[in-house]
């Protein structure tokens, strides 16, 4: 038995993205958009069977959305404490869930106050997965996620020659694209320049290199295959689904190769469960807490060799009408940082050709994958049934 | 009114780690090895992964280690290195096969593969930290 195709995502919700939810709590985000996703997929609230939590770190678990929502028999739950590949995660999870018959409609909400609550620099540390770095790393001023990633970035370079132009490169397009979307963060143009001159953070990081901060809340459905059929929205089959774990992957600096991330095992599985290739992918959102981690997950995606990432997003390839059009809602990046459940929910409206003017023309199959500290990887392969 | 500065982070040493730092605070960097296959494994840690022993001993580095990769911190993500910045944080290849990570001090061009040594600093509190220079 194959788990691919045999769940759907029903429902997609959000929230405004914004840098001040004005006094909204984590809480209260995740209702709304799970509010949101719920009749998206022509659900009833009580119909909801089982809950996945993304991250599972930030003040609310399922019994929350019980008492809130008035669930009157939840059948499963469980979290996916992933970092940012725990929204990806919690997609597996949930198609594993109705697949093998535990329920029905998972919801699936995660919302954070990344900028009015606490900072990254602090956040992290409360994470089990940092509890290694922690001791041993962070003594000596390695303390957030830039100056961990970094060194990838920068072994990369040396390397193989990719320069932070062909970084700049991803964050311009994703930029391009957050000025499209109507409920992004970021939407001043950006040049190549404007990202050359943006300060340093850690180098060769530079700020525009970096994910925002941001409060909000996104939540989608997952439902069994069969049941999706009955509801509103056109059907988005979940086709592969796959999760990986980098070598060390409690820290990278032990790490044998440095330039690999989980994602490169978890894709060929993923493609494999599909039955397709990365020719096939029409438009892919790609997890992108930093620009070099977009071009190394390219590379793991098999889109391009290994060290080719550099020339591969060269001149708009990620852009609308380039070769593989990437992050079409401004990602993290531009749009917000919602740990990449704003990536499942742009994939699903790409699909279901609800883009707007970020639309990717004839969309059918497509890809979304997560990137969790340190380097754990997740993906979803979905299509327009 | 006076604001105390926050602390840098100090480790909290496990039972496996405690050797390792004890080890840096008399000026040593002491690496865990398997006493059963004799694997040297870095960071501390219970279990062999290679033979699955919970037998370890400890080895004196060489001292001796090239530059694998680095960044240079700009951005204070925390108030007490904020009058460090910038600094180089390198990940160091030690001869004994596993790797470091420490502020480098004192090199004019960073390169992979550039030859490093490891020294030591006090870091107050009876804490002491690795540190890399340039060798020779
Ligand atoms: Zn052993």
């Amino acid at each position: 038995m194959t788990l691919g195709g045999k769940a759907a995502v029903t429902g997609i919700g959000e929230t405004d993205y914004t840098r001040d939810a004005g006094g909204r709590g984590v809480l209260t985000l995740q209702l709304e958009a799970s509010l949101a996703a719920i009749a998206d997929a022509g659900l009833r609230p009580a119909e909801i069977d089982g809950i996945v939590m993304p991250i599972g770190l930030g003040a609310t678990v399922a019994e929350d959305f019980v008492t809130n929502l008035g669930i009157p028999d939840l059948r499963f739950s469980t979290t996916t404490p992933l970092g940012g590949a725990g929204a990806v995660a919690a997609v597996q999870c949930a198609a594993a869930a109705v697949a093998a018959g535990l329920c029905r409609h998972v919801l699936l909400p995660l919302g954070r106050t990344g900028r009015t609550g606490s900072r990254i620099g602090a956040r992290i540390h409360q994470m089990p997965q940092f509890r290694t770095v922690g001791e041993f790393e962070a003594p000596v001023g390695a303390l957030a996620p830039a100056q961990y990633y970094a060194p990838m970035a920068r072994r990369h370079m040396e390397l193989f020659g990719t320069t932070s132009r062909q970084l700049a490169e991803i964050a311009v397009t994703t930029r391009q694209h957050a000025i499209l979307n109507g409920n992004a963060t970021m939407t001043a143009p950006m040049t190549i320049e404007d990202h050359q001159a943006s300060r340093m953070i850690a180098d060769p990081l530079r700020l525009l290199d970096c994910s925002l901060e941001s409060d909000g809340a996104a939540a989608v459905v997952v439902s069994k295959a069969d049941a999706a059929g009955d509801l509103r929205q056109p059907r988005v089959l979940l086709t592969g689904l796959a999760e990986g774990h980098p070598d060390s992957p409690s820290t990278i600096t032990q790490r044998p190769d440095m330039t690999r991330l989980g994602l490169a095992k978890a894709a060929p599985r993923a493609f494999a469960m599909a039955g397709v290739t990365p020719a096939d992918i029409d438009v892919a959102e790609i997890y992108d807490c930093f620009t070099y981690i977009v071009l190394c997950q390219l590379e793991d995606l098999g889109f391009c060799g290994k060290g080719e990432g550099g020339a591969f997003v060269e001149g708009g390839a990620l852009g609308l009408g380039g070769r593989l059009p990437v992050n079409t809602h401004g990602g993290l990046l531009s749009q917000s940082h919602m740990a990449g459940m704003n990536h499942v929910v742009e994939l699903v409206r790409q699909l279901r050709g609800q883009a707007g003017r970020a639309q990717v023309a004839d969309a059918e199959v497509g890809l979304v994958t997560g990137y969790g500290d340190l380097g754990d990887g997740t993906i979803a392969i979905m299509a327009r049934a | 009114m006076i604001t105390a500065m926050p602390s840098k982070p100090v480790p909290e040493p496990t039972p496996e780690s405690r050797p390792y730092w004890q080890g840096l605070a008399e000026g040593r960097l002491v690496l865990q090895r398997c006493a059963d296959c004799g694997r040297v494994r870095h960071y501390p840690r219970p279990l062999c992964d290679a033979c699955h022993s919970f037998a370890a001993d400890w080895v004196e580095a060489s001292g001796a280690a090239t530059l694998h990769s680095w960044t240079v911190a700009h951005h204070p993500y925390h108030p007490a290195f904020r009058a460090e910045l910038p600094y180089v944080l390198a990940t160091a290849d030690l001869a004994e096969g596993v790797r470091l990570v420490a502020q480098l001090r004192g090199a004019a061009v960073l390169r992979l593969g550039l030859p490093l040594r490891i020294g030591f600093e006090p870091a107050g509190e009876g804490l002491v930290l690795p540190v890399l220079r340039p060798a020779g």
